[in-house]
């Protein structure tokens, strides 16, 4: 049971330096042999990849299931298919639901949905503070045992730096990477979009760089003080890329994570899709052959591109990108936010933050990262594999023998049109929906189990 | 001259030819509103609802009065009485409106850019009556067919916006409308409400008044709004009037013609001495004379009405 023959595909394995064409075999969930002309036993399923790309189970660190509490938006069986879909064999859910993920009995709870639902790893990422309110520690120990892979606040920032300092010591004790949303409160206030020319152009409240910069900048300093790595989530400024490149340069153990959202789009997009082509999208034009008839459109203030941090500006998106390209930010991400539509179909000022992004992030990451040849397809794979589970001490990211059989088969070049209907979350609070996107993940399998691909649907996908 | 838009939500998308449209048609409605008989039957038979999910006084009635002159039916709601209160949500209560075949929504809001939204999920005309601090461009038509009543062409004229700016969607919705018409504008009050970022709106910003007003055509006077402000943007009143307040020694280091506007309301005695405020410089209640015709000429055009020389 759970073994397969994936033949014919390009195979890449960044965590082995290996990228030739090879088959791999799987057997009883496990990778037995990554070759050719494999002896494989004739009475197992064969998936033919030609032409296409075999690399390890991407994962995505950085998503929000909305399990317990908030189920209208997502459930973890919803998500688990988006992420089928996405390509995605791990994500690591948020804690931010309700209750917060602060304590065992709720990452058990999680693990047994993600058990009934049968697609996806599906890891947890416990709270720093009791109830993300950024005044007392966690059972930090206790979610250990009950197996969070890191703690963060996500959502919320720890703002009291003592505390944030003695959690980065406690949870050492546990080997477990702190990961922090880095947002000061004070600067941000009562923010909604990037301040610059468009916040004060549509008389949006501004949410500036610098309530970023200043908490990444926080962050190296308590990594460097308590040797604990602190890893920054959803980076979206210039400035972070530039004080964590200089910290790594100093050996800090900091490191970051980026979303295509933001180095795809920006704070023009708040003024709507023609402000946007016309100005910071043009440089979306020239990759995608330069026409601009058929373009996706929008209005103003559409709330799908409000998010938190927030898009910004056509510079910060550019040195996000150099971040990604000379290593500086080693992890991709979706920060997978579902929300309703009727939460979203409001005024921009009260509309929740964030966007759906499991199904988008793979074609966006490769548009913008290896279609433009800024990286390898090889460089690329590692942010979404051996990258994050490197960080998470998790056993996973790679096609090495032995190793746990997540596979996912992608086509780097399918050409494809994102849209609702066939969308596999259950929140449609994308900004991506009618964009032409080229590369699409085509199957996607857990343990050597197929859980979702182009032609075999399986079932709740 | 044409006018073909359904709903006017900013002055920003608008072209001159447009702007100059709705002055010349408001013209046309101050001389009805100096006739013995001030009422036309333009809007007979229209609904129009006074959707303010914020307070408004001034704009409320002058919208009110605009659409009786015009003879439409005319519906108040306001925040306090709503079901906002319930918590139904903006799109709900504006369809519940427009079941009731509302044809005009005027909106009052503190969101900047609910009268986009509503736009998108009602059919009726949506009329942008103020939205946080985006725009409010009824008020800078007015703003506009004032200053060309006592100046005649308003290109070449110098402009200055003198207040909290940051805040304000009047001075987004003037910046916009006097810069087409082809003025020049400056923009002056402290560094923390008057950023630099403004000057890509293409107007120019100090932060010396007297230096601001010396050579304006027309001082424009805002409101310090304490209502939006975090305490942090200036250290108080008393320090942003003997900055910035227009007092008679400012004044007197002005040009002789220069004209002081204000949208209201007035703080005397904050941004501007009491007498100023009376003064025959000052244009503040012609303002708002001319809001009603402006307003009347804005919901003419909105319901089909093409320019000024179809107002009988």
């Amino acid at each position: 049971m759970n073994s397969l023959l994936l033949t014919g595909g390009r195979v890449i394995d960044p965590a082995n330096h290996f990228d030739a064409r090879a088959e791999v075999l799987i057997l009883n969930g496990k990778i037995a042999a990554v070759g050719n002309l494999l002896p494989a036993p004739a009475d197992i399923p064969r998936l033919d990849a030609t032409g296409k790309i075999v690399c390890p189970g991407l994962i995505d660190l950085h998503v929000h299931f909305r399990e317990p509490g908030q189920t209208a938006k997502e459930t973890i069986a919803s998500g688990a298919a988006a992420a089928a879909r996405g390509g995605f064999a791990s994500v690591v859910c948020m804690p931010n639901t309700s209750p917060a993920i602060d304590n065992a009995g709720t990452v058990a709870l999680i693990h047994e949905r993600a058990a009934q639902a049968g697609l996806v790893n599906v890891f947890v990422a416990g709270t720093i503070t009791k109830n993300i309110a950024g005044e007392e520690l966690s059972p930090i120990g206790s979610l250990k045992k009950a197996g969070v892979v890191a703690i963060t606040d996500d959502g919320h920032c720890v703002q009291n730096n003592e505390l944030m300092r003695r959690a980065c010591e406690y949870a050492k004790m546990f080997d477990l990477p702190v990961m922090d949303h880095c947002q000061d409160y004070p600067l941000v206030t009562d923010g909604v979009m990037n301040e610059g020319y468009w916040s004060v152009a549509l008389g949006l409240r501004g949410w500036p760089s610098a309530g970023e910069e200043m908490i990444v900048a926080r962050n190296i300093l308590l990594a460097e003080l308590t040797g604990t790595r602190i890893h920054c989530q959803h980076l979206s400024a210039a400035g972070s890329v530039a004080l964590i490149r200089e910290a790594k340069k100093r050996g800090v153990p900091v490191s970051g994570e980026a979303c295509p959202h933001h180095f795809t789009l920006t704070d023009a997009a708040v003024a709507g899709s023609e402000k946007f082509w016309a100005d910071d999208g043009q440089s979306l034009l020239a990759t995608g052959g330069g026409r601009r008839e058929g373009l996706p459109t929008w209005p103003a203030y559409d709330t799908n591109f409000k998010m938190n941090p927030p898009l910004r500006s056509a510079r910060d998106r550019e040195a996000i990108l150099e971040g990604l390209a000379d290593g500086t930010i080693e992890i991709l991400c979706s920060d997978h936010a579902p929300h309703c539509d009727y939460e979203k179909e409001v005024e921009f000022d009260y509309a929740p933050f964030g966007i759906t992004g499991l199904e988008t992030e793979l074609a966006l990451s490769l548009m913008q990262l290896v279609h433009t040849n800024r990286m390898s397809l090889a460089d690329m794979l590692a942010k979404f594999t051996i990258n994050p589970a490197r960080l998470l001490n998790l056993n996973r990211g790679t096609l090495s023998v032995g190793a746990v059989a997540d596979v996912t088969v992608l086509d780097p070049d399918c050409e494809w049109v994102f849209q609702p209907g066939t969308s596999a979350s259950k929140s449609k609070n994308s900004p991506f929906f009618g964009w032409k996107l080229k590369g699409k993940a085509v199957a996607t399998v857990v343990a050597g189990k197929t859980v979702w691909s182009e032609r075999v649907k399986a079932p709740g996908v | 001259m044409s006018w073909n838009r359904k709903h006017l939500l900013d002055i920003e998308s608008l072209t001159a030819e447009e702007i100059l449209t709705v002055l010349d048609t408001a013209k046309a409605f101050k001389a009805v509103g100096e006739r013995a008989i001030k009422k036309v039957p333009a809007l007979r038979g229209k609904t129009v609802v006074n959707l303010f999910i914020e307070p408004s006084t001034r704009t409320r009635i002058s919208f009110e009065l605009a659409a009786q002159r015009l003879t439409a039916d005319i519906v108040n709601f306001s925040a306090d009485a709503s079901s906002f209160k319930k918590g139904e949500t903006l799109k709900d209560t504006a369809r519940n409106l427009e079941a009731l075949n509302a044809d005009f929504i005027v909106i009052r809001h503190s969101a900047s850019g609910a009268p986009h939204f509503l736009s998108r999920v009602v059919n009726a005309s949506i009329i942008n009556a103020g939205d946080g601090a985006h725009e409010h461009p009824t008020q800078a038509l007015l703003d506009a067919f004032t200053i060309r009543e006592h100046k005649t062409n308003i290109a070449g004229l110098n402009v200055t916006i003198l207040g909290d700016i940051l805040y304000s969607r009047v001075a987004r919705s003037n910046i916009w409308a006097l810069t087409k018409l082809g003025a020049r504008v400056t923009l002056c009050g402290p560094s923390t409400l008057v950023p630099k970022t403004f000057e890509q709106m293409g107007c120019r910003v100090t932060h010396n008044v007297e230096e601001a007003i010396r050579e304006a055509d027309i001082i424009h006077l805002l409101r310090i709004q304490h209502e939006r402000q975090r305490k942090t943007m200036f250290p108080g009143i008393g320090e942003y009037t003997s900055l910035f307040g227009l007092n008679q020694a400012r004044l007197a280091k002005t040009r002789p013609d220069a004209l002081i506007m204000h949208p209201g309301p007035v703080n005397r005695g904050v941004e501007i001495d009491s007498e100023i405020a009376d003064c025959p410089r000052s244009l503040i209640l012609e303002q708002v004379t001319n809001g009603l015709a402006v307003r009347m000429a804005v919901l003419f055009l909105l319901n089909g009405g093409k320019g000024p020389q179809e107002v009988a």
